[in-house]
C-alpha cells in the first residue's frame, strides 16, 4: 500500500505485531507445559518442583491414569453424555425450528415470546432442581440430558437458517405427497448442514464441558461426568483415585503429574473437535445469526 | 418458510375471514386440524420450555414460603415477604452485593474493553496469515471448561508447586498465596477471564470491522487522515454499535458472576470477598436445605437483572442504537 511510511508507522507496526504474538503465546503456553509437565518422570517429577522440558519422558501418569477405574470409566459416561446429549438437542432444537420458521402458524409468535423471555428471566437454580427432583431424574443421567435440552438461543439461530431457505424446494416436497416431518428430514436439515454441523459442535463442547449440573444433580460418583473428577483430583487434590489401581506396577507418579496427565486427558476431546469449529466458523453461521 | 397455497388453506382461511365471531381458539383449533404435523413437531419443544424453564418460574413462589420438601408448594406455608425481610436487613446481603459489584466492576473495566483493542489492533495487520494464526490461536480458551481453565491457574500459581510462585523463589522473592488469600481472589478471578474470553470477544468485533468499506479508507487517506485520524473517524464509529449491545448484555447480566468459576474459585480463606449472590444461593439452598430463603435471594438477583437488561435497552434505544430487541 503506502511504501513510504513514516518510521511512527513502522514502530507502531512492530509494537502491534510483537503484542499479538505475546497475546498469542500466553495462550497457548499453559496447554504447552501442561502437556510437557504431564510426560515428566516420577523420578524427576520428585526431585524437582517444575520442568519446563522433561529430560525423561515417560508415559508413567497415563499409565496409572487408566489403570484406575475411575477415570476410564468417567470418560465412557462423558461420552456416552456427549453423545447422547447432542443427539437429543439437535433432534429437539431442530423438530422446534422447523415449525417456528412457518410464518403460517398462529402459535409462532406466542411461542417465540415465550422463548425470548426465558433468555431474559429465569427460575433460577433452586426451582429448577426442585423440578428435576420432582421428576425423579436425580443421581440418573436424565438430569445430565434433559435440563438443558434446548437451548434459546441456538433455537432462534437455526430457525432464523430455516427461514431464509427457499419455500420452492418445501413447496414441490409437499406436492409429492411428504408431510412436515419428512420435508423437515429430507430436505430442510440436508440443506441446513452447515447450521446443524455448528450447533453439534457447540452442544457437544457444552456436554464435555458440563460441571454445574452433575454438581447439582448427581452424587453417585460412578456417574460422574470427567470435569467433575478433573475438580475432585487437581483443586481438591484428592488422592484417593488410585484406590482401583490394582494393576499398575512401578514407582506412583506425584500428585503434579496425575493431575497434570488428568487436565490433558479432558482437554484433548475439544482440542480434536477445534479445527471443526473453526471451519465452520469460517462460513461465519454463527456470526451471520448474531449480526441478525 | 411460507406453505404453498394449497386449496384446503384457502378454504380455511375463507371460513375465518367470514365468520369474523369465532373465537381465537377456535380458529388455532381449526389450525391444529390443518398443520398437525407442525403442531406435533412444536409440541416436544414446548413441553421442554414449559417444563424446564417456566415450571421453575412458578416455583419462583416458594420464595414466599417457608417450603419444606417433604410438604411440597401446596402445603408448605406461606410467610410473605419474610425471607426477603431477613435477605435485607442481613449483613451477607451488603457482602454478597458488595462482592458482586466490585467483580463485575472489574470485569467491565479490566475486561471488556480488551477484545475491542485486540481487534483494534488485528485491524491493523496487513500479514493476512499472521492474523489468521493469531486470532485462531487466541480463541481456543473460550472452548475449555471453566474446570480446566482453573485447573491451568492452579498448575501456574499455586502455592506448591505453581510455576509462578517457582520462579518467585528461584529470584529469591517470597511465595505469593494467589489462590487462597482475599487480597489476590479479584484479580485472579479477572485474570482467568482474560485469559479465557478475550479472544472469544475478539470475534465479534472483527466481524463488524470485516464489514467496513475499504473505500472509506481510500477516500480518508486521500484526504491525508493519518491512521489515528482513519482509527477514529472509520474504524471506531464502524464498531459502536457492536460495543453498545455488548455492553447492554454486559449490564444486564451485571449480578450474574458466573457461578462456576467462582465456586471453583472460593475457599475458606477468600469467601469473604469471594462469595456472591450464585454461589451464595448454592451454599444456603442446596447444601444448607434453606429452599424458600435461598430462591428469595435468586429471585431478587433475577428481577434485578431483568429490570437492568430493559432499562439499559431504553437506554441505547434513546441514545439512537438499535438495541437488542
Amino acid at each position: 500500500m503506502d511504501r513510504n511510511r513514516s518510521w511512527g508507522s513502522k514502530l507502531f507496526d512492530s509494537a502491534n505485531y510483537f503484542l499479538l504474538f505475546l497475546m498469542a503465546l500466553i495462550t497457548v503456553v499453559p496447554f504447552l507445559l501442561n502437556v510437557t509437565g504431564s510426560f515428566e518422570a516420577p523420578e524427576e517429577a520428585l526431585r524437582k518442583s517444575f520442568v519446563i522440558f522433561p529430560k525423561t519422558f515417560s508415559l508413567a501418569a497415563y499409565r496409572y491414569i487408566f489403570s484406575t477405574n475411575t477415570i476410564p470409566h468417567s470418560l465412557l459416561v462423558t461420552i456416552f453424555i456427549t453423545v447422547a446429549g447432542t443427539a437429543i438437542n439437535i433432534a429437539l432444537t431442530s423438530l422446534m425450528a422447523f415449525p417456528l420458521a412457518n410464518k403460517r402458524l398462529r402459535v409462532r409468535k406466542p411461542v417465540m415470546l415465550m422463548v425470548i423471555f426465558s433468555m431474559l428471566f429465569s427460575g433460577g437454580m433452586i426451582p429448577t432442581y426442585l423440578v428435576v427432583k420432582s421428576l425423579g431424574l436425580l443421581d440418573t443421567f436424565g438430569a445430565l440430558l434433559f435440563p438443558g435440552a434446548i437451548s434459546a438461543f441456538f433455537l432462534i439461530i437455526l430457525k432464523n437458517f430455516f427461514i431464509q431457505l427457499p419455500d420452492e424446494l418445501e413447496d414441490s416436497a409437499r406436492i409429492d405427497g411428504c408431510n412436515d416431518l419428512q420435508i423437515l428430514y429430507r430436505i430442510v436439515i440436508p440443506l441446513s448442514m452447515p447450521a446443524i454441523a455448528t450447533l453439534t459442535l457447540f452442544y457437544a463442547v457444552g456436554h464435555w464441558n458440563q460441571f454445574l449440573n452433575a454438581l447439582l444433580y448427581i452424587n453417585d460418583s460412578s456417574k460422574f461426568p470427567i470435569q467433575v473428577w478433573l475438580r475432585q483430583i487437581v483443586l481438591l487434590s484428592q488422592t484417593g483415585i488410585g484406590d482401583s489401581a490394582n494393576n499398575f506396577e512401578g514407582v506412583i507418579p506425584p500428585g503434579k503429574t496425575i493431575q497434570m496427565g488428568v487436565t490433558v486427558v479432558s482437554t484433548v476431546p475439544i482440542l480434536l473437535v477445534y479445527p471443526f469449529l473453526q471451519k465452520h466458523f469460517a462460513k461465519g453461521v454463527l456470526l451471520g445469526s448474531v449480526k441478525e | 418458510m411460507k406453505a404453498l397455497p394449497d386449496p384446503a388453506s384457502n378454504h380455511h382461511h375463507h371460513l375465518i375471514v367470514t365468520r369474523k365471531s369465532e373465537g381465537v381458539w377456535v380458529k388455532i383449533l381449526k389450525e391444529v386440524r390443518r398443520d398437525y404435523w407442525l403442531y406435533l413437531m412444536l409440541l416436544p419443544g414446548v413441553l421442554y420450555f414449559l417444563i424446564f424453564r417456566y415450571a421453575p418460574m412458578w416455583g419462583l413462589v416458594i420464595a414466599f414460603q417457608n417450603y419444606m420438601p417433604f410438604l411440597g408448594i401446596a402445603k408448605s406455608e406461606w410467610v410473605g415477604f419474610a425471607h426477603f425481610h431477613a435477605l435485607f436487613t442481613s449483613p451477607d446481603f451488603w457482602m454478597l452485593l458488595r462482592n458482586t459489584m466490585i467483580l463485575a466492576a472489574y470485569n467491565i473495566f479490566l475486561f471488556f474493553p480488551l477484545p475491542i483493542i485486540i481487534a483494534l489492533m488485528l485491524n491493523e495487520v496487513r500479514h493476512e496469515v499472521y492474523k489468521k494464526i493469531v486470532v485462531s490461536l487466541i480463541y481456543v480458551p473460550h472452548f475449555l471448561s471453566w474446570v480446566i481453565v482453573v485447573s491451568f491457574f492452579y498448575f501456574f500459581f499455586s502455592i506448591q508447586n505453581g510455576i509462578v510462585n517457582e520462579i518467585l523463589q528461584s529470584l529469591g522473592f517470597q511465595k505469593v498465596h494467589f489462590l487462597d488469600s482475599a487480597r489476590w481472589f479479584r484479580p485472579m478471578i479477572t485474570l482467568e477471564i482474560i485469559w479465557k474470553e478475550t479472544g472469544w470477544g475478539t470475534i465479534i468485533f472483527m466481524a463488524a470491522l470485516a464489514g467496513v468499506n475499504p473505500q472509506l479508507y481510500e477516500a480518508a487517506r486521500m484526504d491525508g487522515a493519518n491512521r489515528w485520524r482513519q482509527l477514529y473517524h472509520i474504524t471506531l464509529p464502524s464498531i459502536r454499535s457492536t460495543i453498545i449491545i455488548l455492553l447492554i448484555l454486559r449490564l444486564g447480566s451485571f449480578l450474574d458472576s458466573g457461578f462456576e468459576q467462582i465456586y471453583l474459585m472460593l475457599n475458606t480463606l477468600n469467601r469473604e470477598v469471594g462469595e456472591v449472590f450464585d454461589t451464595y444461593v448454592y451454599t444456603v439452598g442446596i447444601l444448607g436445605g434453606q429452599f424458600g430463603f435461598s430462591t428469595a435471594v435468586d429471585m431478587f438477583k433475577s428481577v434485578v437483572g431483568l429490570l437492568l437488561v430493559l432499562i439499559t435497552n431504553r437506554l441505547a434505544k434513546k441514545f439512537g442504537e438499535e438495541g437488542i430487541y
